[in-house]
């Protein structure tokens, strides 16, 4: 189990989280998860989404958006396996599963974006 | 005064000399079905799940459109599939309530005083809900252009 001191770093992160997810999933997953697959909106080509991603701003957005987002859900997900299943005896597990889950989306989000362009 | 016997307190409880046992109700594992306020908070906690689940699906993005064309066709068709269909507007009405409930928190998070009065909690959420619809047509715009 994490120290008490992280805890402030860790509700920082997930409270970041929770704005970015907050502000920016809904729009982007109304589009790309149900607009364009039935047809409501019509889809971009991929060589606009390509010109898209090859910003740099761009990039560094779905970087903070996919990073800040997995740390936000690490925390939440954390405290409602203590709380809903109450698990309290597997809290080092489940402290290592989400905060690595986290870390290695993070890392796999930045191989992408760093490679995709 | 007597004192009772540990075995006819209960047969299956040790002691300790340091440290007496502490009684705990049993808490169901289910603990959060029985009221409408305990439902609501385990939900908001799981649209965590599906704040993933976005993350996810977005790297998978990200990697079929690096593999090229042909790559992006068959995740768009996999995005067509009525399954995933399904799984994503669930996940669309999670990342919404998400959104709502954490909008209305900010007033209680950081309540706002203007000339010693406490500013209307509407009204400190408002500026979020401009920022949401304000970022999503931005957004929208910057896509399907």
């Amino acid at each position: 189990m994490a120290k008490q001191s992280n805890e402030a770093f860790f509700w920082v992160l997930f409270s970041a989280g929770g704005v970015v997810a907050a502000l920016l999933i809904p729009v982007q997953l109304f589009l790309f998860g149900v607009a364009f697959p039935l047809g409501w909106l019509g889809a971009p080509s991929y060589e606009s989404l390509m010109a898209l991603v090859s910003l740099p701003l761009v990039r560094l957005y779905l970087f903070v958006l996919c990073s800040l987002s997995l740390f936000h859900w690490a925390h939440r997900f954390r405290y409602t396996l203590y709380d809903g299943l109450r698990v309290k005896h597997l809290n080092e597990v489940i402290f290592s599963l989400c905060y690595g889950g986290a870390v290695v989306g993070t890392a796999v989000a930045a191989y992408l974006l760093w490679t995709i362009a | 005064m007597a004192v009772a016997k540990p075995e006819t307190i209960s047969a299956g409880t040790r002691y300790t000399d340091f440290h007496p046992r502490w009684y705990r109700r049993r808490v169901s594992v289910y603990w959060w079905l029985g009221q409408r306020q305990y439902l609501k908070f385990i939900l908001r906690e799981l649209s965590s799940v599906f704040v993933a689940l976005f993350v996810v699906e977005t790297l998978f993005q990200l990697a079929a459109l690096k593999s090229g064309p042909q790559a992006y066709a068959d995740f768009q068709s996999f995005l067509e599939s009525p399954f995933v269909i399904v799984l994503n507007i669930i996940a669309f009405l999670f990342v919404v309530f998400h959104a709502i409930t954490w909008f209305n928190l900010a007033p209680s998070a950081m309540p706002v005083r203007l000339g010693g009065k406490r500013v209307p909690d509407f009204l400190v959420a408002a500026p979020s809900y401009v920022m949401w619809v304000a970022i999503s047509v931005f957004v929208g715009w910057m896509v399907t252009r």
